[in-house]
């Protein structure tokens, strides 16, 4: 994964001198720097400062603690892999699972997400128990996948394949290139 | 052949400054516009797919001239819970085709010729034409940056005579970003009451203010009735081109504006009336999103533009910012042609608002982080040639 710009922050706080006691940051503040992270991961701490009215060491210091308390997680790249014509196989698997005394489907599910090739675990109510998203480079290493570690865990009682035929929206963003909407260059 | 056969009243008016800008900047690649006056947000999805239902549905025909009863519901119902202005969805409630429309409507009511309307200035492009359509008489009056473009009792005073009729108020304000006090309106509620004036209040920035609530003028002790208070959901739904706002005010003006409604447009698209509908129903989380996104671009630009040496009042409303260019020596037409020139940014020169504009310009900020940003640093780059 590429590291995005912020990253910078954790270990390179800003050169400013001015060390004027930096006032606490309110909730709303915290919140409005994590929107604005959000939509742009790249984003300077000068260029948040700015928008949300604090300064750059109290942008700083709050990315900071929002790193450490783990609310921020990490700085992702949302890709069309598609678009650069490195298109992966993904598919969605219902797996049954007889839970376990004791564990319930913690154990078992614990198992499964330290596969690389499971992208999105979830525990789901209604006709089955987990829902695993699993990527690969083709069809096949999909299905060997399934056929080889999946399904032949103990406590898999049944999976069922969907191959995912088209993405039209992950992670909240639309991934398809709708017509370029133009206003007005000057209006009153 | 028809050249001559123009009316007066249409020739004396010139032609538009923000006009004359946009043509120069169509021909202009890569530019970053700060010279918009709508969002840059697409109307909120559940607003759009209630529209599309609609149509579905058949909803296709005409509806009452006062717009559909349950919108006109909906609106009164707001105006009360907002503030507490008590409205009759009955006949105190008009649908137009815009704030646009609502202000012509709301001129061509009240106006006889030769009477005079008082319009704060800098103000927004439509007021005078308007006015002059209607055969009144548009009287400016100033407001000036050191008072944060605040309307003075004062300055009004100065410019009222035996034929003022009407005072036209907008704040939030277009283009100067102004907005006005309970107390600040108070002041002018005072003189509109001494020389008997009627108030057209078009409110249309009152989701997007800053700083302090918003208080619209018909709120004022006394003022519902002297006032026609308009308002619509262009720029707080982000819906310009549905083209949908109403009026509010006393049944007798509200008919009269209706009078020339039901025959000039017979009603608003019914469509625009149901995606209205959901907005008012429905839409106040997403308004309040985009306010806060406005919000941290006002703070971006405004503190860029004084760094990069441009003195500017901090606006508490709508989304344009009008710092003064004064330090440049050069006049607004000219500063504006020159930064879409050199550096391929689109503002709009402060004199397309009226004389009282002249020395400023004005950049709106529906515009994103990222072009804001990439546009003030095209500017500190012009103003340090
Ligand atoms: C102050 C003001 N009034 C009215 C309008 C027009 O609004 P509408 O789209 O509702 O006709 C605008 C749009 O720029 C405006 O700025």
């Amino acid at each position: 994964m590429i590291p995005a710009r912020l990253t910078y922050n954790i270990y390179k706080p800003c050169a400013c001198k001015n060390k004027k006691a930096l006032q606490v940051i309110t909730m709303d503040k915290k919140e409005e720097i994590l929107k604005l992270l959000e939509g742009d991961a790249r984003l300077t701490a000068a260029e948040i400062a700015k928008a949300v009215g604090l300064s750059e060491e109290e942008v700083d210091k709050a990315i900071a603690e929002l790193e450490k308390s783990g609310v921020i997680r990490k700085y992702k790249t949302v890709i069309n892999w598609e678009k650069l014509g490195r298109e992966k196989v993904a598919a969605l698997i219902d797996v049954k699972i007889t839970p376990e005394r004791e564990h319930g489907y913690d154990a078992i599910a614990e198992r499964i997400m330290r596969f690389p090739e499971v992208k999105n675990l979830y525990l789901v109510s209604g006709m089955y128990d987990l829902s695993v998203l699993v990527e690969g480079n083709t069809m096949k290493e999909v299905a060997t996948f399934v056929a080889e570690k999946l399904a032949p865990l103990p406590q898999v009682t049944s999976t069922t394949t969907h191959f995912i035929l088209k993405k039209y929206k992950e992670d909240g963003d639309m991934l398809y290139d709708g017509e370029e909407l133009r206003r007005l260059a000057v209006s009153p | 052949m028809m050249r001559d056969k123009i009316a007066r009243r249409v020739t004396q008016v010139p032609p538009s400054g923000i006009r004359k800008f946009f043509d120069l900047v169509a021909n202009v690649e890569g530019v970053i516009s700060l010279g918009v006056g709508e969002p840059d947000f697409i109307t909120p999805w559940h607003i759009r797919e209630a529209c599309i239902y609609s149509l579905e549905r058949g909803y296709t025909m005409y509806t009452s001239n006062y717009g559909l009863p349950e919108l006109r519901e909906e609106i009164a119902l707001a105006t009360r819970r907002d503030y507490r202005i008590d409205y009759s969805p009955e006949n105190e409630v008009l649908v137009t085709v815009g704030v646009s429309e609502a202000f012509d409507l709301a001129i061509r009511a009240l106006v006889n010729p030769g009477e005079e309307v008082l319009i704060p200035e800098p103000s927004y492009v439509a007021y005078k034409p308007c006015t002059i359509f209607a055969g009144g008489i548009p009287v400016s009056v100033p407001t000036r940056a050191e008072d944060e473009f605040k309307l003075l009792p004062e300055q009004l005073e100065a410019k009222v005579t035996p034929r003022s009729k009407v005072l036209v108020l907008n704040y939030p304000n277009n283009p100067t970003g102004a907005t006005m006090s309970k107390r600040d309106l108070e002041a002018i509620a005072d003189v509109v009451v001494e020389h008997d004036l009627v108030v057209i209040s078009d409110e249309i920035y009152d989701k997007l203010t800053y700083e302090g609530k918003h208080v619209p003028f018909a709120a004022l002790n006394g003022m519902r009735e002297r006032c026609i208070y308009l308002n619509g959901f262009s720029k707080s739904y982000a819906m310009t081109g549905w083209r949908i706002g109403y009026a509010l005010g006393e049944a007798e003006v509200i008919e009269a504006m209706m009078k020339i409604h039901q025959y000039a447009m017979l009603c608003a698209p019914i469509m625009s009336q149901k995606a209205a509908l959901e907005a008012l129903r429905r839409g106040n989380s997403a308004v309040e999103e985009m306010r806060q996104e406005y919000n941290r671009r006002r703070r971006l630009i405004v503190k860029r533009l004084r760094e990069a040496g441009l003195e500017c009042f901090e606006p508490k409303g709508a989304f344009y910012v009008f710092p003064s260019i004064a330090s440049t020596g050069m006049s607004s037409e000219e500063f504006a042609e020159r930064l879409l020139r050199e550096e391929k940014v689109a503002v709009v020169p402060g004199n397309a608002f009226g004389e009282g504009g002249e020395g400023h310009v004005r950049m709106a900020y529906a515009a994103s982080l990222r072009d804001i940003n990439e546009a003030m640093s095209r500017l500190e780059r012009f103003l340090s040639r």
